[in-house]
């Protein structure tokens, strides 16, 4: 399994749940973040003092996925993602060890 | 009220007329206080939005009761050596009838008494913007007794009582240039440069919290200048409150234009802070003016405001003193601004016949306000610092260091202005009831 996760445009959100939605995906957890990387702030500035805002806000995403689905899936996310401006954010995956769900108690791949 | 007028003239009778809307401008006046702690709370970080707030509220608390006590007695009793009022059938209300005229007018001593009141409420409360984030609550109490009785009283009678050195001279201030504006503002300097300045002054982004807040407050504060500035009037017999009525929008027009206009230029945006301080400014230029200038000379009045307090919003930067909410930059600057310009644009149409340097009337005037003008800001300026001086000797005026970075709110009033945790983590925009909407289902 894999954890795909997803740093991105706060307003790509319901593309993207709509795309892994089509995907077949059945869950996913969305967070607020705040962040910069090459976007870096932007400037403010009030009563003419001018401030740098180094953090823009970000949405994570975060999907659990099957090994073979896993690079098929960061593709439809990378491509509900995108509007080609910069800032558009990072998509990465790491292995998952084990997932349980709750409820039942099922384990591995049936959890998901 | 043709009648009504020819009497007052006369022998003053009462005016129902007058009296009603002086209560009305009373009640207006009032207003602004809670509307400048939404102006000021609005514009400091989430930490200490509450401390802001009350700073202006216990001023509602504490004046009331010092002007029923001795207050209106200093300020509009009868006068002592030019200096200061005093009439015991003033203390405590005591001897005042409850259809009693205030002397020369139509209207109860207890509404004159009423009205005067509310300025004397929102004047110290003007002066907290300069000190946001670090003051103890209990030292602000204490200076809030001492600074009305020891500065604003007295300059209230200096510039409105009856035998007031400044009110005999000659010096124009229609509604609180000098009085309440220019005083709070050279006060505000004499305070933070004794308490110094906020940590983190210059290196830490301290943006406003809440612009949202700021603009209810301004819009509070204008619509209760109305009834600071026309009430002013106090209904007598030149007729001069419409006039004030009509020169408090135009200036506040001009000045909000004038500030927007400025910072584009200046800084690249029209903002919403601008917008709102440009305003504010123009109120603080017409307060002092409004009766003695025309509605042309109101937009000029206004224009140049707005500029000036958008230039010198930005000293505080270059001389290091933290006037955090910039009261001097805008409230003694405007003051300023308004009481000065009274000598080049009074009309001689208005309240009086004087006329200033742009109407023929030269620069006697000028002088007369210049008078007025650098006197109430120097006392001002110097029996603040020494009350701030005394007080920060004995009980201290700041809060400790780290109550200060961690959130005046929670330290001295065992709350805080908003509860971030119970609202569900609140997602950006659109999510979060399309996730709510997504988690019924999974439910199902």
């Amino acid at each position: 399994m894999k954890l795909i996760t997803a740093v991105v445009k706060p307003h790509r959100l319901d593309e993207i749940k709509e795309a892994l939605q089509a995907f077949g995906v059945h869950g996913l957890t969305v967070t607020e973040a705040s962040g910069y990387g090459r976007q870096r702030g932007h400037t403010e500035v009030y009563r003419g003092a001018e401030y740098t805002v180094d953090l823009v806000p970000k949405i994570r995403i975060e999907v659990l996925a099957e090994d073979d689905d896993a690079e098929q899936l960061i593709d439809v996310i990378v491509k509900a993602a995108r509007t080609g401006k910069i800032g558009d954010g990072k998509v990465w995956s790491l292995p998952v060890e084990t997932a349980v769900r709750v409820r039942t108690g099922e384990r591995g791949p049936d959890a998901l | 009220m043709a009648p009504a007028i020819m009497l007052a003239a006369d022998a003053p009778k009462l005016s129902s007329a007058n009296t009603g809307f002086m209560l009305i401008c009373s009640a207006l006046v009032m207003l602004m206080t809670p509307g400048l702690a939404f102006f000021y709370g609005g514009m400091v970080r989430v930490k200490s939005t509450l401390n802001m707030l009350m700073m202006s509220f216990i001023s509602l608390g504490i004046v009331t009761i010092l002007w029923v006590l001795y207050g209106f007695s200093m300020a509009f009793g009868t006068d002592h050596g030019s200096i200061v009022g005093w009439t015991s059938d003033f203390v405590g209300f005591g001897g005042i009838g409850k259809e009693d005229l205030w002397p020369g007018y139509t209207i109860p001593v207890f509404v004159f008494a009423v009205f005067q009141l509310m300025f004397a409420i929102i004047t110290p409360a003007l002066i907290s913007g300069a000190l946001a984030d670090r003051v103890k609550f209990s030292a602000w109490s204490l200076f809030l007794i001492l600074w009305v009785t020891v500065v604003y009283f007295p300059v209230a009678h200096w510039v409105w009582g009856t035998g007031g050195w400044a009110f005999d001279l000659g010096v124009i201030d229609f509604a609180g240039g000098t009085a309440v504006h220019i005083n709070a503002g050279a006060a505000a300097l004499g305070v933070i440069l004794v308490i110094g300045k906020r940590v983190g002054f210059k290196r830490d982004p301290m943006r406003p919290h809440s612009l949202p807040l700021v603009m209810l407050g301004a819009g509070l504060l204008w619509f209760g200048w109305f009834g600071f500035n026309a009430g002013s009037w106090l209904g007598n017999d030149d007729g001069v409150g419409p006039l004030m009525f009509v020169n408090t929008q135009i200036a506040t027009a001009a000045a909000m234009l004038a500030w927007l206009v400025y910072e584009k230029i200046r800084h690249g945006a029209f903002t919403t802070l601008g917008a709102a301080s440009g305003a504010v400014a123009g109120l603080v230029a017409i307060t002092p003016s409004g009766g003695a200038v025309s509605p042309l000379g109101a937009i000029a009045v206004g224009v140049i405001a707005g500029v000036l307090c958008a230039m010198a919003v930005g000293l505080k930067y270059k001389f290091g003193f933290d006037d955090s909410l910039d009261v001097v930059g805008v409230h003694m600057v405007g003051g300023i601004a308004g009481s000065l310009l009274i000598g080049f644009f009074a009309s001689g149409k208005g309240q009086s016949d004087v006329e200033g340097l742009f109407y023929g009337g030269g620069l006697d005037q000028f002088w007369k306000q210049c008078a007025g003008v650098f006197a109430v800001l120097g006392y001002s300026l110097v029996a603040s610092a020494v009350l701030a001086f005394l007080l920060d000797k004995t009980i201290g005026m700041r809060v400790p260091e780290d109550e200060e970075v961690s959130g005046i709110d929670q330290a001295q009033h065992a709350e805080t202005a908003y509860d971030f945790s119970g609202t569900g983590g609140g997602l950006v925009g659109s999510a979060a009831p399309a996730l709510a909407a997504e988690s019924k289902k999974v439910d199902a």
